[in-house]
């Protein structure tokens, strides 16, 4: 009997987390050094799918449906936190000094966040950041404060273009987009904000849907740590926002 | 989300229903398995395998947890099989399932009951052992011949 004959009826087991105890924790110690045994184990729990189709018959009561779209529907609005229809001052502003500034909180906020965790011999640093605060307030200021009169300046007799401009910041896994000048969309559809990785298939990072004024965002929705962008993408999907792009990009772009 | 659910729902409920025999708790799950689809698409890796048969693993290993008052064990990104049959249309999963029934009908009592509790149950093979009063390593052979089994039915 070979080695791995040896494992061959311990990987069925394992396949259908049968194996338990020093069987299981020897054959975890085999399976990372052998490469035919993953293989196999593999192979044998796509058969234990098979075993799941002989259940096949019932069907989800109809309220499940809803309850799921209701919930995904809710998950999808949680990154529109900070949305323009929500903030209309928000979309006077140039996108650029926004997002630098929303960029810069989420930063420090983050900052914040790590330096309570080590508070020990942080008095110092808390103290820098407090400073920091204050810097970012008079930063802000003039972008946040209601009494700001708030300009956009315009190419007289040329007709909006959407455009949108992505902030992302790897390192913090930040992603910040702001949209302007948008079509309005079909009912029930929205617009789908894409990631396209230096390689692999565009990873969704976030919904949204424009205002009045086609203005929109998408504030750090949840993405893979660390993966970095190649481009931006747009295309219009289902409002409860799509794993994969079903219809052509409407827009992308590269770093600048 | 919704085309994912329509096509899918059945396999994963009906699954989840297996296991838990309760309707509650198999949409319980229902729930469970597809909001992970949506929050993390990319644990499927539509390379390896089809969507069909990784949401039914997924969701068996869900159920088991949910069954045993436990802890999910298996992350979904750890649920990695390679290539299964195609089961991406509802003429396919039926097809399937008529195909499994019929392999499961075939073995011996003892061999589709050895199978099933491990698989429905969660039972491990010192369990069923107990359970059976057969020796491990038959509940072993048993286990992996099923298995091999249902895999030869669907090569040919």
């Amino acid at each position: 009997m070979s080695e791995h004959e040896q494992y061959d009826e311990d990987l069925a087991l394992y396949a259908l987390d049968a194996l338990r105890g020093d069987d299981r924790a020897k054959l975890d110690q085999h399976l990372t050094a052998c490469g035919s045994c993953r293989l196999e184990l593999e192979r044998l729990r796509a058969d234990t799918a098979l075993l799941a189709m002989s259940a096949m018959g019932p069907r989800p009561p109809q309220r499940a449906r809803q309850r799921l779209l209701d919930a995904v529907a809710r998950e999808a609005r949680a990154p529109l936190a900070h949305d323009v229809a929500r903030r209309p001052w928000w979309g006077w502003l140039g996108w650029a000094a926004t997002a630098a500034v929303i960029v810069f909180a989420l930063s420090l906020w983050q900052e914040n966040t790590v330096l309570r965790a080590t508070l020990g011999s942080a008095s110092a640093r808390q103290a820098e950041s407090a400073r920091q605060l204050e810097q970012l307030r008079k930063i802000a200021a003039p972008i946040i404060e209601p009494e700001t009169q708030r300009v956009t300046l315009v190419a007289t007799k040329t007709p909006p273009q959407p455009q949108g401009k992505a902030f992302y910041l790897r390192s913090r896994n930040s992603l910040v987009f702001l949209a302007s000048n948008m079509p309005a969309l079909p009912p029930q559809k929205a617009y789908e904000l894409w990631l396209i990785p230096m390689s692999g298939s565009p990873v969704p990072a976030g919904v949204f849907k424009p205002d009045a004024h086609g203005s929109g965002s998408v504030v750090n929705p949840p993405l893979p740590a660390g993966l970095e962008a190649k481009a931006f993408a747009i295309t219009i999907e289902n409002e409860a926002g799509s794993p994969t792009p079903t219809s052509p990009i409407l827009m992308s772009g590269t770093g600048e | 989300m919704a085309d994912l659910y329509d096509r899918y729902s059945s396999v994963v409920y009906a699954v989840a229903l297996r296991v838990l025999g309760d309707t509650g708790a198999a949409e319980d799950v229902l729930q469970e398995v597809f909001l992970q689809l949506w929050r993390n698409p990319n644990s499927f890796n539509a390379a390896r395998g089809s969507l069909a048969s990784w949401l039914a693993v997924v969701t068996r290993n869900r159920a088991i947890d949910s069954l045993r008052k436990r802890r999910p064990e298996t992350d979904i990104e750890d649920v990695v099989f390679s290539v299964a049959p195609d089961l991406a249309g509802a003429a396919e999963l039926s097809r399937a399932a008529e195909k499994v029934r019929g392999v499961m009908g075939a073995m011996a009592p003892a061999q589709r009951s050895a199978l099933e509790l491990a698989y429905w149950e969660g039972m491990s093979h010192s369990e069923i052992a107990e359970k059976t009063g057969e020796p491990l390593g038959t509940i072993k052979t048993r286990i992996r011949a099923g298995l091999i089994a249902l895999r030869k039915a669907f090569q040919t």
